[in-house]
């Protein structure tokens, strides 16, 4: 029904504003009601009442990156499979070797990374030297 | 009454599809009220059911059974004081709460609580659902990197990149239950959370027992990514209260910090709503094809009634047995209140199934199934709700690198094998 495909996405776009509104209006009460007095401690980083020792903002574990890119990978494989699934009964067996094809290939990187030791973590990793 | 209000009352599209707007902004309304209920309902459940699990007592002095203790601590976080540290990016801190509660609160729109008890029916809802919800990743990453300060930052990058690897698993879940809606004379399956359900109407059967084992195996693959995903124990690493007081939310004071507690529990009943629509018949009663003619339709409608009357009866049993003590007279007063409450709803809900058994009566038969359609979900949801507490009660804690282990070597091979097996399964039968 194409006549009516604007007004089926607009309760999304009403849905989006409200809570917009509510979440800001939540936050701008706490920030009228509650008190404000502020001290050095109060304002510092929690840290088990340790001084915290310089900025946060440093480097951090390159394993973080990589599951990252991994997730953009198989998340935009599983996107292709959302419209393959809805009409593979239509494509018949042209539309389900064609998607086997593609999931072996990305099946095959997954055991290259996999033997690659990218996804294992702690002790393994650190036997190997590679955090 | 004006002719947009009036007009859709017995219709049976969603507001959306009839392009209805004042329906639609009501839904809307309808169910934040709700979702903040349903959130306060569940922190005060999740309290006493966890002390009882661990045989204390939980709240008792905040209202009868600590009933008013959500209200309570609204109140509490509302005084209490806005701290936002002095490293912290004062425009990233302040807007990492909205995105979190932004992406949990939007995916409410396609959710289906009955075949037009919903805000609209999108072509592609599961994948907007899938999509939405995943957004809240980043909300907590945001809340990490802004505070500038070590715990929430390590909090922040272990929950995005558990929740970043369970999605995965979850994704190609899901594929697999869109399999077999296609499994219809015309071929086509669907992504619209409303035509899924259909679809298992359609079939006779819900998808869980659909080519068994399959459908299970993919509902439980599904069922354990939704726990990572929601950062809940036992995958709680973002919040690892002994390794990392909060996680990611460690610097959040006062009300700010109660939208990510929002937060949480809204992703918790949306995608417990997802796994319902996909596997467990969404609005249908059990065994719709088994029992049915209009003695059994009779029996399942006087279900809602029964539950209220057996919460009535729960809160009438609190009243006896409290203690016969001067000082305990107002919270006896309070419970047996909010006992005939809740007989009051249930002596409504017992009326409407009685009266609205036939077409033409005081109470249209389509209220009936409406409430019926809207009970069957919730309960099925309310399941799931109570699952998360039990889990939380039971599980240990696991460990990182075994989380990643799972995620990466374990769910999600067997999730792609689920799926082909579906896809050979659905196209032999072609």
């Amino acid at each position: 029904m194409p006549d009516n495909y604007f007004a089926r996405y607009l309760p999304l776009l009403m849905h989006f504003g409200i809570a917009t509104v509510l979440a800001s209006i939540i936050v701008t009460l706490s920030y009228l009601v509650g008190q404000h007095k502020p001290n050095i401690a109060k304002m510092s980083p929690y840290e088990c009442g340790v001084q915290p020792i310089g900025d946060t903002r440093g480097r951090f574990s390159v394993k973080f990156y990589l599951v990252a890119m991994l997730f953009i990978l198989f998340d935009v494989e599983a996107v292709f499979l959302y419209p393959w699934a809805v009409i593979l009964r239509e494509l018949k067996m042209f539309g389900f070797w064609e998607m086997m094809v593609y999931i072996a290939i990305v099946l095959v990187g997954l055991f290259y990374v996999w033997k690659k030791g990218v996804l294992d973590w702690g002790l393994i990793a650190g036997k190997r030297g590679d955090i | 009454m004006p002719d947009f209000v009036t007009s859709y009352l017995g219709s049976t599209l969603t507001p959306g599809e009839a392009g209805n707007q004042f329906w639609a902004l009501v839904y809307v309304f309808v169910i934040f009220a709700g979702v903040s209920l349903a959130v306060m309902s569940m922190n005060w459940l999740e309290r006493k059911a966890l002390a009882h699990f661990q045989i204390r007592l939980g709240p008792m002095r905040t209202g009868p059974h600590g009933l008013l203790q959500p209200i309570a601590d609204a109140i509490k976080l509302l005084l209490k004081e806005d701290i936002i540290p002095a490293g912290a990016d004062r425009f990233v801190f302040w807007v990492a709460p909205l995105i979190g509660l932004l992406a949990a609160f939007t995916v409410y729109t396609v959710i289906p609580f009955g075949p037009s008890q919903a805000v609209s029916d999108m072509n592609i809802g599961i994948l907007f659902m899938l999509g939405v919800s995943s957004l809240g990743v980043l909300g907590v990453v945001v809340a990490g990197w802004a505070s500038n300060s070590n715990y929430p930052l390590i909090g922040a990058l272990r929950s995005s990149a558990q929740m970043v690897s369970y999605e995965v698993a979850m994704g190609l879940a899901v594929v697999s239950a869109i399999l077999m809606t296609s499994l219809n004379e015309t071929g086509t399956g669907t992504l619209s959370m409303i035509g899924i359900v259909r679809a298992q109407q359609e079939q006779g059967v819900w998808f869980i027992f659909k080519f068994f084992p399959l459908g299970l195996i993919a509902f439980i693959v599904f069922a354990i990514a939704m726990v990572a995903e929601t950062n809940r124990a036992p995958f709680d690493m973002a919040e690892a209260e002994s390794e990392l007081t909060a996680g990611y939310h460690t610097e959040y004071s006062g009300l700010r910090w109660s939208l990510f507690m929002l937060a949480e529990y809204a992703a918790m009943i949306s995608v417990s709503s997802i796994a319902v629509t996909l596997w467990l018949g969404g609005w249908m009663r059990p065994f719709s094809r088994l029992l049915r003619g209009s003695a059994w339709d009779l029996i399942f409608s006087l279900f809602p009634a029964v539950t209220f009357m057996g919460l009535a009866a729960v809160a009438f049993v609190g009243v006896v047995r409290m203690p016969r003590r001067s000082d305990f007279k107002v919270q006896k007063i309070g419970l047996a209140v909010f006992g005939w409450l809740l007989g009051f709803i249930a002596l409504m809900l017992l009326i409407i199934a009685i009266a609205g058994r036939s077409n033409g009566a005081a109470i249209p038969s389509t209220v009936n199934q409406s409430i019926g359609y809207i009970y069957w979900f919730l309960l099925k949801v309310a399941v799931f709700m109570y699952l998360f507490i039990w889990y939380r009660a039971t599980w240990p804690r696991y460990r990182f690198d075994q989380l990643m282990r799972v995620g990466w070597k374990v769910l999600l091979p067997i999730s792609l094998t689920v799926l082909v097996a579906t896809a050979i399964v659905g196209i032999l039968l072609s």
